[in-house]
């Protein structure tokens, strides 16, 4: 029998980089492997002995594109540990710096990412090339949700300002409003952008996943909430490690998570749509119908259009901060360190992002776990790989070679944050 | 913060240095290295600026200046420490000088998306220096270690010549 194999040494655009290798024996899928080349496992190492007031700073490190969630993630996990509520206008700082994240990574994801595919463009400068002034709109887009991380995070890249307790400074309601037309002009071009991605043309593709995302009682996710699934999943954050577990696939070297019993499970902007549909703004809600999504969306395709309504939903809760902000007495609240663990998971950009430390009465860190939304996704990857390339042998190699890249980037896997690091190793196999 | 006013425009005549890349990986961070000890060198004749290399928020940066010149670390086979020098406003840069980035919406691309919506600095010097190893926590190879002086000369002289041009 004849064996085809679909091999992608690296990926193109996506974070970071992985391969994908895909056997074909006859009209079967007999395997897929994502691979991953990176070492595991560095910034959780280099935690340790560390004083925890270095957490945010640290494992901001960690990624370019979400430095921001890895600091929420770390804060809200020590505050756990020490019994520490960041609550008003401190907690309202928090959810404006993340729709600045969300706003900036969605952007980047959708135009220069992942636009290209649907549109027939081998990459981003062609794209440029046919359509300059919607990769103006992206670019600039992308700015207004930097400018946010700028003004509440101090600095662009690696935010300085977010510490455990709070933040090391607060904005005066004066600068917060300099930020009012940046964002209008955002909100509008994220509108576009629903109803610009709502256009592409989508390919039929339906699983029943088992979406994972954080769920609130009076808002759209970001850094509280229980975990919760749509087979009955209703957790608090602290049951994390009961629920979930990794496991290590000799192929990757990032850490394959599993829930207990299941197969896989999928994080994300999809699971996160699906899971608190209701808590969109109502424009948000209004440009997902008129992109022809419901309430429910399985397609991993249109996630796409998924993430470009939450970025509309980023800019208009951004704005809604901004309104209601009235400058806090402190820029954060009193921390004393004790011995103990906490958790914390909050909602990266590409789902959700646990983290959970454990720390000596000095506040030293003894060790920490970290578990980025890519890892979650791995098998999730895998098997709509799978099914993809077996429901579409007919094509020719090129084109299902391309598709298969397409269906990866459906994820816009962030490869050096699911090991932590990027490693470039090509190997040229004959 | 700086305490002594400064018109703009003096801020745009200055060369921008910007040294991309990432300290916790090895030879991937020569090029933020290379930018500090260019930056101790300045005495206010260039500015300095370390960056992650993300493509997008770079073309915004290029706008604050005239003259850019840039500094990363490439992976394309040659000795590890080589210099190799792009005008970047004179053609589009090697493609696989640059397949090592850390984002996928890169230096490389970056520049050319810049060029197609006419966005490039007037001038744009792109420094590319060989890495050999780019494992996470890994610390500079000697290899680059040992160039280091010889780096920074080299681009210190660039900048030398950038700022006289602007003069």
């Amino acid at each position: 029998m004849k064996t085809r194999t679909i091999k992608v040494e690296t990926l193109a655009r996506v974070e970071g980089e992985g391969g994908l290798h895909v056997t074909v024996k006859g009209d079967a899928v007999t395997g897929v492997k994502l691979r991953i080349y990176e070492p595991p496992r560095f910034f959780e190492a280099f935690l340790r002995g560390r004083d925890f007031r270095e957490a945010p700073d640290i494992t901001a490190r960690i990624c370019g594109i979400c430095p921001i969630a890895y600091q929420m993630s770390a804060v809200h996990a020590l505050e756990d540990a020490f019994g520490v509520r960041v609550e008003g206008a401190l907690r309202d700082l928090r959810r404006l710096i993340y729709c600045g994240e969300w706003i900036e990574s969605h952007t980047l994801h959708v135009y220069m990412l992942h636009a290209p595919d649907f549109l027939g463009y081998q990459d981003s400068i062609r794209l440029a090339q046919d359509h300059p002034e919607e990769v103006k709109r992206g670019l600039r887009l992308k700015k207004a949700g930097n400018q946010i991380v700028t003004l509440v995070g101090g600095r662009e890249i690696h935010p300085i300002n977010v510490k455990v307790g709070g933040f090391y400074k607060v904005p005066t309601k004066a600068e917060l409003a300099t930020l009012v037309e940046p964002l209008q002009w955002a909100r509008d071009a994220a509108l576009e952008t629903v109803r610009w991605v709502g256009g592409f043309p989508f390919p039929e593709f339906d699983r029943d996943y088992l979406f994972v995302a954080l769920r609130h009682p009076g808002e759209y996710p970001f850094n509280e909430g229980r975990l919760v699934s749509n087979r009955g999943l209703d957790i608090a954050v602290r049951d994390y490690e009961q629920y979930f577990s990794e496991e290590h696939l000799e192929h990757s070297n990032a850490l394959h998570s599993v829930l207990k019993g299941e197969t896989s499970y999928f994080v994300g902007p999809l699971a996160r749509y699906n899971l608190n549909f209701d808590r969109l703004s109502p424009l948000a809600r209004q440009a997902a119908r008129e992109a022809g999504l419901g309430p429910v969306c399985r397609n991993p395709f249109q996630s796409i259009v998924v993430r470009s309504v939450e970025t509309l939903y980023a800019c208009e809760e951004a704005l809604r901060i901004i309104e209601q902000y009235e400058m806090p007495d402190s820029p954060a609240v009193p921390v004393e360190p004790r011995a103990a663990t906490g958790c914390g998971c909050t909602e990266a950009p590409r789902g959700i992002l646990y983290h959970r430390y454990r720390v000596d009465e000095q506040g030293a860190i003894c060790d920490a776990k970290i578990v980025p939304p890519t890892s979650q996704n791995q098998r999730a990857i895998e098997r709509d790989l799978g099914d993809f390339v077996g429901q579409h042998l007919d094509l020719a190699h090129d084109e299902l070679t391309w598709r298969c890249e397409q269906a990866i980037r459906n994820y816009d896997p962030c490869i050096s944050c699911a090991t932590h690091f990027l490693k470039l190793h090509v190997d040229r196999e004959a | 913060m700086s305490a002594t006013f400064e018109p703009p425009f003096a801020a745009a005549q200055r060369p921008l240095v910007i040294g991309v890349g990432n300290r916790d990986a090895g030879d991937d961070g020569v090029g933020l290295v290379v930018a500090a000890r260019l930056g101790e060198r300045a005495a206010g004749a260039f500015r300095v600026l370390e960056h992650s290399g993300e493509g997008a928020d770079l073309m915004s940066r290029w706008g604050e200046a005239e003259s850019v010149v840039l500094i990363d670390a490439v992976r394309s086979g040659a000795e590890p420490g080589t210099l190799r020098r792009f005008d970047a406003t004179a053609g589009p840069l090697p493609a696989l000088g640059f397949r090592h980035s850390t984002h996928a919406f890169g230096v490389a691309e970056a520049v050319e998306v810049a060029r197609t919506l006419n966005q490039l600095p007037r001038r744009l010097i792109v420094f590319a220096i060989e890495g050999a190893n780019f494992a996470a926590g890994a610390a500079l190879s000697g290899a680059l270690e040992r160039r280091l002086p010889y780096l920074a000369e080299q681009i210190f002289g660039e900048l030398q010549t950038l700022s006289s041009e602007s003069r």
